[in-house]
């Protein structure tokens, strides 16, 4: 990430040189003013499911979902405790059904359940972090709705091949990560 | 179908909290207060990811890479139109939602173009965000072959996507 965001800004910041220096400096506050709007948005929408998540685990109903899912997660997640078991569930199951901001906060409490404080990731924290970047949504309600907004005749005609090609990245990433975890082991805690 | 789950989820929570006799508001509230917490640790991720790429979009750079990877896009059937799209999408949501925009006012939404930009949008996440924001709050930093192996995942899943688009 560093490489690609150092790569990006310096070459963005020597063309507005040559171009326009005016635009570095509007660009990059209306890129941060942006995030500064994103961020309010999300206090909320993180404030809502954080909310939501705390009544489910504390009724136990998240509990009934982290069984159902058990069986795989147990199999992506090999040596993961309960706990963390529990919040990738959380995470799997908002992740599909479109949630991708209410799965944020559970991913970030699973990876930090998955770590073992070591600087680099573990195959549990990678596992994770491959299966939500390649996006398990099944329906993509966004694209859908813009679809429709920009007038398409039929707004859900691309949904076969896009449900096939999510489920083809997923199945891939996940196949990936178990292959080279093999090739490359975690690091071992120095005693 | 899944604007049910969550109402329905909703209802069957507050209605066990009610049975068990348990302070369903004061559970509520005690989550909801780790969300401006959370915000803290992840808002610098956003501003710079965020920042950078509003940059790299405005200066043109952007449209100049993928002018000039175009080639390989087309050899792995993509239309050439899509590149920016393919390049921004794992960098930034609403960066590629905007050209996803530009991409349906410009080709329309029914032509292969279109149909394609809908696969490539609708099945891949934003992977440098997700990877970013899922270590923010984690001693661990090094991500080892994660980003490639995302990076590579949603490649091959938007070629199959598209290619599928065709004899659909």
């Amino acid at each position: 990430m560093n490489k690609i965001w150092l790569i990006m800004l310096l070459a963005s910041l020597i063309t507005a040189l040559i171009k326009d220096p005016s635009l570095a400096i509007s660009s990059l506050i209306t890129g941060a003013t942006n995030s500064v709007s994103l961020a309010m948005e999300l206090v909320a929408v993180y404030g809502v499911w954080l909310g939501f998540f705390a009544l489910l685990e504390k009724t136990g109903v998240s509990d009934v979902i982290a069984k159902l899912l058990r069986p795989l997660i147990r199999f992506l997640f090999k040596g993961s405790s309960d706990k963390a078991q529990k919040y990738v569930s959380m995470n799997m199951s908002a992740n599909l059904i479109g949630l991708g901001n209410a799965a944020t906060p559970m991913g970030i409490s699973a990876v930090n359940l998955l770590g073992d404080e070591m600087e680099s990731a573990n195959s549990n924290i990678i596992m994770l972090v491959v299966i939500s970047a390649t996006s398990l949504q099944i329906l993509p309600t966004t694209v859908i709705s813009m679809r429709a907004a920009h007038g398409s005749a039929n707004a859900a005609d691309f949904l076969l091949p896009c449900i096939i090609a999510t489920v083809a990245s997923t199945v891939i990433g996940v196949a990936l990560v178990k292959i080279l975890s093999k090739i490359f082991p975690d690091e071992k805690r120095k005693l | 179908m899944t604007a049910y789950v969550v109402p329905i989820l909703f209802v069957i929570v507050l209605v066990v909290s009610f049975l068990k006799k348990k302070d369903a508001y004061s559970y509520f509230i005690d989550g909801s207060r780790s969300a401006v917490d959370l915000m803290i640790s992840v808002f610098p991720y956003l501003m710079t990811i965020m920042m950078c790429v509003e940059l790299f979009r405005a200066t043109g750079v952007s449209e100049a890479v993928a002018g000039f990877v175009s080639p390989i896009s087309r050899l792995l059937g993509f239309p050439e139109q899509l590149t920016e799209l393919l390049l921004l999408r794992p960098l930034s949501g609403a960066g590629s939602l905007s050209i996803l925009d530009n991409i349906y006012s410009t080709y329309g939404t029914d032509t292969y173009i279109g149909r394609c930009a809908s696969v490539i949008y609708g099945s891949s996440e934003t992977v440098f965000y997700v990877s970013a924001i899922y270590l923010s709050r984690s001693k661990t930093k090094k991500l080892r072959y994660a980003l490639p192996v995302a990076l590579i995942s949603t490649l091959i899943g938007c070629v199959i996507g598209c290619a599928l688009l065709r004899i659909m």
